[in-house]
């Protein structure tokens, strides 16, 4: 009974927020509307007992993706009530293709045949009370599906190294800092170990600084070290 | 009353009641952790600190609270008003809600789930967005600077503490959090772990955005950060959600490392203090330890921290992950 009541609420919000992610004005009002979305997702997940599942859709999708979509979209400055001028003249081309799409969706799904356990698998996605999700996708995601799970995995990375390679260009003229140069590199720093409480009179620094003390504090350090552009 | 606590009911009294245990002493401690730290950080420069409002300056988290109370809310008149609103709030409540599944001691979780640690993961990465709506939301030109980075910084810390998370479990071999305890009463799992566990130490600062990775809040030069245009209670709630979240990744850290409500040692001096008290004094030793190193290391620049996450820990984490797999299994110490 509040399992039902709970469904129906979740997927209530669900719709409605994926309604107001296409309808609302302003483009981070429905990146925020998506997460809420995403949500309600989750809680469904949750509801069906795919609690792994739903944590790892509020991590990957919640977490990282939409994190990087509210990035970019609060950082363009798109002006939304030009791009909608057009709506009126392009409204029956946009008719037209979407329903193209659905009518092969049905085609899809009309010739789908179902497996005779699909059903009671839906009901019961555990293959026992002990197992717990994360065992359950484990048994089946590294046994059965190893090479569908590889090949998506490389297909992931493909179009990770795409990316970096179609940005990443080496622009002449940039500096880089060069960690391990500056770590390697002596004699520009030197440490002393001064006991404590001695304070910086025991180094032979006065403040305020007298003329002779501080022309031999300079010649002391020019010698021992060799400076690298310094003065 | 046998009857009416396991009606629906009586099922809510009772974790209203626990809620309402564990979080009242985790806000005390976070009253208690901004004197602490102004009192360590004031030892360790040679000052005093605060020593005026009662004993000790003991009762100043209460003078403070009044203030922030008394003051008013400011909104900016180009802010985005209810969002400007929701943010403080949204960062405190992730900080709370957190704690539902943290194990205080065997079986005292108010919510022992299975996916215990990818809960905490969940909720641990959904705090950005009170930094990002709070940043985008004030209209301002440094508030929103100061979200762009700590959205890019969280998202980058992110990746290695998960890396780190995964090799702790492959030692577990389960996700909830008092298996993970439970696994470690032979060792604490900083002992075999320790690259992974400072890399998880130093990737909680960059998480919370703590010294020396407050760069989201840099003031030298970006006034305050994200909550720049922030007074009174709507600010006081980031600045507590912060503090929560230094206790809560204190608490993680200790679950995941130190061996969460484990004494030291199973004999005689140590097994005598319960397991809560355990629990506390570990936090209080990685808070302490955060204090620490703010006192101590000066600001990263913002390259530098990016570098230090996606090209130092990033694959040192990812061999070390390796590393521990091929281990486990060439050992035959993998959990079944």
């Amino acid at each position: 009974m509040i399992a039902a009541l709970a469904f129906y609420l979740f997927a209530a919000i669900l719709i409605a927020s994926a309604v107001m992610v296409v309808t609302a004005r302003n483009p981070v009002h429905s990146v925020l509307f998506l997460i809420l979305a995403f949500f309600n997702a989750a809680a469904l997940f949750l509801i069906a007992g795919a609690e792994f599942l739903a944590m790892i859709l509020v991590i990957v999708y919640v977490g990282a993706v939409a994190v990087l979509f509210l990035f970019v979209v609060m950082m363009l400055d798109i002006d939304f009530a030009r791009l909608r001028e057009g709506f009126q003249r392009y409204a029956p081309f946009g008719a037209v293709i979407g329903g193209i799409l659905f009518l092969e969706l049905v085609l899809v799904f009309g010739s789908w045949s179902f497996a005779d356990q699909a059903s009671s698998l839906r009901l019961s996605p555990n293959p026992g009370a002990d197992v717990t999700n994360a065992e359950a996708l484990g048994r089946i995601l590294y046994t059965d599906y190893v090479y569908p799970f590889q090949a998506a995995g490389l297909i992931l990375l493909v179009a990770m190294i795409g990316a970096i390679v179609l940005t990443h260009r080496d622009r002449p003229g940039t500096r880089r800092q060069d960690v391990a140069a500056q770590v390697a590199r002596s004699g520009s720093i030197s440490l002393e170990k001064v006991p404590l409480g001695a304070g910086i009179r025991a180094l032979g620094i006065r403040r305020p600084p007298e003329p002779e003390a501080e022309t031999k504090v300079a010649e002391g350090t020019g010698h021992g070290h060799g400076h690298e552009g310094h003065h | 009353m046998e009857g009416f606590l396991t009606t629906p009911v009586g099922i809510f009294a009772i974790t209203l009641a626990q809620t309402l245990a564990l979080l009242v002493p985790v806000l005390m401690g976070v009253a208690y952790l901004t004197l602490a730290e102004r009192k360590v950080l004031a030892a360790m420069q040679l000052r005093k600190g605060p020593n005026v409002v009662g004993p000790f300056g003991l009762l100043q988290p209460f003078a403070d609270a009044i203030k922030m109370l008394m003051k008013e809310t400011i909104v900016p008149s180009g802010a985005n008003r209810y969002l400007f609103l929701f943010a403080p709030m949204l960062t405190f409540m992730l900080a709370m809600l957190a704690w539902a599944v943290i194990p205080v001691n065997e079986g005292w979780a108010i919510a022992d789930i299975n996916v215990g640690i990818l809960y905490l993961f969940a909720i641990s990465s959904l705090g950005v967005y009170g930094v990002i709506i709070a940043g985008w939301a004030s209209n301002s030109k440094y508030a929103f600077l100061g979200a762009l980075r700590s959205a890019a910084q969280m998202v980058s810390y992110e990746v290695s503490m998960g890396f780190v998370i995964v090799t702790v479990l492959m030692c577990v071999g389960s996700l909830n959090l008092t298996a993970v305890v439970k696994a470690q009463e032979t060792v604490w799992f900083f002992i075999p772990l320790f690259p992974m566990f400072i890399i998880f130490f130093i990737s909680t600062l960059a998480e919370t955005n703590r010294a020396p990775f407050d760069l989201p809040e840099g003031e030298s030069e970006l006034v305050a950060g994200f909550f720049v245009e922030y007074s009174s209670m709507s600010f006081a709630l980031f600045f507590l959600g912060e503090y929560a979240n230094m206790i809560l990744m204190s608490a993680l850290t200790t679950i995941l490392f130190l061996g969460g409500w484990l004494p030291p040692m199973d004999i005689a001096p140590f097994n005598w203090l319960p397991g809560p008290i355990w629990f506390i004094l570990k936090i209080c030793l990685c808070l302490f330890t955060f204090i620490w190193v703010r006192a101590t290391f000066p600001r990263y620049r913002y390259d530098q921290l990016m570098r230090l996450g996606w090209k130092v820990f990033l694959p040192f984490s990812l061999v070390w992950l390796v590393l521990t797999a091929a281990v486990l299994k060439l050992t035959g110490w993998l959990p079944a």
